[in-house]
């Protein structure tokens, strides 16, 4: 484990993305294949699984390092960081250990499946051998929490690097299902034929927002504009008889949206389409909003009653693959017309549907389309320069999302909460209210949206004008207004005032806003009227 | 035995009724006992001041012209019905801890203090009473220093990497105290030393009263930065990526505090590097300290005191918060100390 909490250290010491990547890249280069599989596993979001519970964990550190469980738990929020807290009390380990980084996640996925007494041995006896960075990693590693800043981007960067293979294909290998048990680096990285795998997706292109609006991109008719719909973006593999759908996060979504599976009836084999899946309303033909989607999200099994009241349906606007063939260096005009033939004779009961291009003449008449698009509960429109090829990750130039102004509404700070880690002693997590005669009614909470500076100066001002603290919660005087900006709204019972707000985040401190110009819960229904 | 304590908290700060005196207080008062020269103990406009012969260069430096009179540790001075005597505290060089006799009952302030020897400062006394004031800046388990020389080896390491590859290596450091000790710790081997104004200041006050430092050039606006390869920077954090600092071109930035303990800590400074270093104890020096005082009344200032406070009540000790004026030196400074 010391060669990794050494590269541990190279990256949480800079500040510098190419420290960081050299770093990784040095580490690839030299590492056993083992422990190579399980950095990639770690930097791509397949961490193993929580061992021991957090609970446990607090117990047995504050018993070996001798002190009342008070007194942890106290030192913890302080710290910011569990596993830290953890690494800091311990007593300094007593030997060193040579074993690797593989030779202990391992130990710890073991711990799943022995006795309560053994599990508490073998991480006592892990604490005793660690030390310094090394105990934190293992620590961190054992609460399933482990991250670094380092984003699955740059270490496909840095493997590149290492390899001598382009990042492109690289990120390909590195999609779908591997797992460092099921595969090895000559499999999954080195060997010829990389699609072995029928369910391995394509890395989603993704694209940059657009502040300024269109007129810097060149010619209107160089371009295509489709709505930006408020879904769930989601890759539809065909290949073998079989389906499979993956997210944006790669993750396999395949068995919660099995009204997906008759597309294989519909479609060919080889054949992988980009897209949204959106709830469908039938009676109206049309994509209903965000919020009955939500009632789909987090549903690993769908009772039949949600499944014919939300039916999903993907709503295609991209072809990766046709007739087996990577389609992703054709022109995007050209996969779109492939792609329209291939929709064009789609039944009303197909589970996929063709996303519509927009017509437009200028940047004038699309201004004017997309300012329509909430009510096609889209949030904005996307813009697809005709010729680009589809590329992996977020770059800039080909795709544009050109969204809508987000919804805003004045509210009053009523509570504050201080934030975690990096902003332990920064009041950051706040509570809005908006007038109900002459009562606050807490709506939402919003916690980014402000400078540190401004966090700074706001904490300073929480300080002096707390009326009460509850636990961590502090109620302080109503005076600072605040904008808070949403992506949505919908009714909501369990809240107070019967709404619920999507995406919301502090857009403006209102400094010049006097308390009683804040706005009133009859404004937030207005809007829930309009847009819920 | 008086029926009164012999020293009382106030708002003006710790009062010696039976000498009529104050210890680091932080209004103006007619006497003033000082610990030590740090801004938050060494306040200006006092009538007369009175702290370690060691103590007084600087802060002569600091406040200008003031009424001062200086004592070596040890001696005793009777003022009023008070025996006072100062006694080490090993924070930094001249710092004191006060101790306090009147009709048999001894009280020991001890300012800011730290118990291993940096080699700079005359070494931590720890002294036998039965009222003891500590500090709690660091009065947390989680904070446990690790010995000098490993830390230095740490520094020197980071040092010669930066000079191998043609960058500065600043370090940002409180300009009093930290400064000089991270000097004594430095391989002038590696390359020239460098420091700022205001650390520069100082070790010239300190020099001049015979403490040994190694030899330091000043960085001035004028100096040419390209004449100085492989060197290392001492300054305050706050100078640390100012204008002058950029003067340098390729540059690594690190800082040493006990705060860089803190990982979140360390990541929101912008340096790239911390060193885990403070002129504080640790949890177990504060720890170990109180038990070697063998008082029995404990009173807490200055950082975690309510979280140290409840820990010493439960291990039986007669312990309680003592008000400050200021909210000390917790995350919010980190920098000073
Ligand atoms: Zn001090
Ligand atoms: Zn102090």
């Amino acid at each position: 484990m010391k060669h990794f909490a050494a590269l541990f250290n190279a990256i949480d010491h800079s500040t510098k993305t190419t420290v960081k990547v050299s770093a990784l890249a040095d580490y690839f280069a030299e590492a056993p294949d083992m422990d190579r599989m399980w950095t990639m596993a770690l930097f791509s979001g397949r961490r193993p699984k929580r061992a021991v519970t957090t609970t446990k964990l607090r117990e047995w550190a504050a018993e070996e390092a001798r002190i009342p469980l008070w007194l942890f738990e106290e030192s913890y929020p302080i710290v910011g960081d569990l596993a830290e807290t953890i690494a800091l009390v311990l007593p300094p380990n007593e030997t060193s250990s040579d074993e690797s980084l593989s030779h202990w996640i391992n130990a710890l996925r073991a711990l799943a499946s022995v006795e309560e007494e053994d599990r508490k041995a073998a991480v006592l006896q892990a604490w005793a051998q660690l030390g310094g960075t090394e105990r934190f990693v293992f620590n961190k590693l054992i609460t399933g929490g482990f991250r670094m800043g380092v984003s699955q981007k740059l270490m496909t960067r840095a493997l590149s690097r290492a390899t001598d293979k382009s990042e492109a294909e690289l990120a390909h290998r590195l999609m779908g299902n591997w797992h460092p048990d099921d595969t090895t680096w000559e499999a999954l990285i080195e060997a010829e034929d990389a699609s072995a795998d029928a369910s391995r997706p394509y890395p989603f292109y993704l694209a940059y927002a657009l502040e300024d609006g269109p007129d810097a991109l060149g010619a209107p008719e160089d371009w295509r504009a489709e709505w930006k719909w408020d879904g769930i973006r989601g890759q539809l593999i065909l290949r073998d008889g079989q389906h499979f759908v993956w997210s944006r996060g790669e993750e396999l979504m395949t068995d919660r949206f099995p009204e997906l599976a008759r597309a294989v009836d519909f479609l060919p084999s080889g054949t992988v389409l980009d897209g949204e899946l959106l709830v469908w309303h039938p009676q109206t033909e049309s994509p209903a909003s965000f919020n009955a989607l939500q009632r789909r999200i987090g549903r690993k099994t769908v009772p039949k009653k949600l499944l014919a009241e939300a039916p999903v349906v993907l709503h295609a606007y991209d072809l990766l693959e046709w007739e087996g063939a990577d389609m992703r260096e054709t022109p995007f005009a050209e996969r779109r017309a492939v792609l329209e033939r291939a929709c064009a004779d789609l039944p009303a009961e197909a589970p996929v549907r063709l996303s519509p291009q927009l017509d437009f003449d200028s940047w004038e008449d699309l201004a004017e389309v997309r300012s329509v698009a909430r009510d096609e509960n889209a949030e904005g429109l996307m813009l697809k320069r005709a010729d680009s090829p589809y590329l992996v990750g977020r770059k800039k130039g080909d795709w544009w999302k050109w969204k809508l102004d987000p919804l805003t509404i004045d509210a009053v700070m009523i509570y504050a909460q201080a934030g975690h880690g990096r902003r332990a002693n920064l009041f950051t997590d706040f509570t809005f209210a908006v007038w109900n005669g002459n009562d606050l009614v807490p709506f939402t909470k919003a916690y980014s949206g402000l400078t540190d500076a401004e966090f700074r100066e706001i904490t300073k001002w929480v300080r002096k004008n707390t009326l009460q603290r509850f636990g961590p919660v502090r109620q302080v005087t109503p005076h600072h207004v605040f904008e808070i900006a949403f992506e949505g709204i919908q009714a909501s019972p369990r809240h107070k005032s019967g709404v619920a707000l999507r995406f919301p985040r502090m857009s403006r401190w209102r400094q010049d806003k006097p308390l009683q110009e804040a706005n009133t819960l009859d404004d937030l229904n207005d809007m829930l009227r309009i847009y819920g | 035995m008086s029926s009164y304590p012999a020293l009382t908290f106030t708002d003006h700060g710790i009062y010696c009724a039976a000498g009529d005196f104050y210890i680091d207080p932080w209004r103006p008062v007619e006497r003033a006992l000082i610990t030590h020269g740090h801004a938050d103990h060494a306040r200006s406009g006092h009538q007369s001041y009175l702290a370690t012969n060691a103590a007084l260069p600087v802060m002569r430096h600091r406040l200008g012209e003031i009424t001062a009179q200086g004592v070596p540790y040890g001696d005793v001075v009777t003022i009023g019905d008070a025996q006072v005597s100062f006694h080490p505290a090993g924070h930094v060089p001249g710092s004191a801890q006060i101790r306090v006799e009147v009709a048999g009952e001894i009280w020991v302030a001890s300012g800011d203090y730290k118990t291993e020897d940096d080699g700079l400062s005359e070494p931590f006394e720890p002294q036998r009473c039965h009222h003891f004031i500590t500090e709690s800046t660091f009065g947390l388990p989680v904070f446990r220093w690790q010995p000098q020389a490993q830390i230095a080896r740490e520094i020197n390491d980071w040092w010669a990497a930066c000079a191998a590859a043609g960058k500065t290596a600043f370090l940002g450091a409180y300009a009093l105290g930290k400064a000089q000790r991270l000097l004594t710790m430095l391989n002038a081997d590696i390359g020239p030393i460098l420091t700022h104004g205001a650390v520069e200041a100082t070790n010239k006050v300190l020099r001049a009263q015979g403490i040994d430092l190694p030899e330091t050039v000043h960085a001035t606006a004028e100096i040419d930065p390209k004449a100085y390869p492989g060197a290392l920077v001492l300054a305050p954090p706050s100078a640390l990526g100012s204008a002058w600092a950029r003067k340098f071109g390729a540059q690594e930035n690190a800082f040493a505090s006990g705060w860089m303990q803190l990982r979140g800590v360390r990541r929101r400074r912008a340096g790239d590097r911390g060193f885990v270093i403070s002129d504080h104890a640790d949890w177990q020096g504060l720890l170990d300290t109180i038990r070697e005082t063998g008082a029995e009344n404990i009173y807490v200032t200055h950082g975690y005191t309510d979280i140290f406070t409840r820990y010493l009540v439960e291990n039986g000790w007669n312990a309680q918060v003592v008000p400050t004026e200021f909210e000390g030196e917790t995350l919010d400074t980190e920098g000073k100390e």
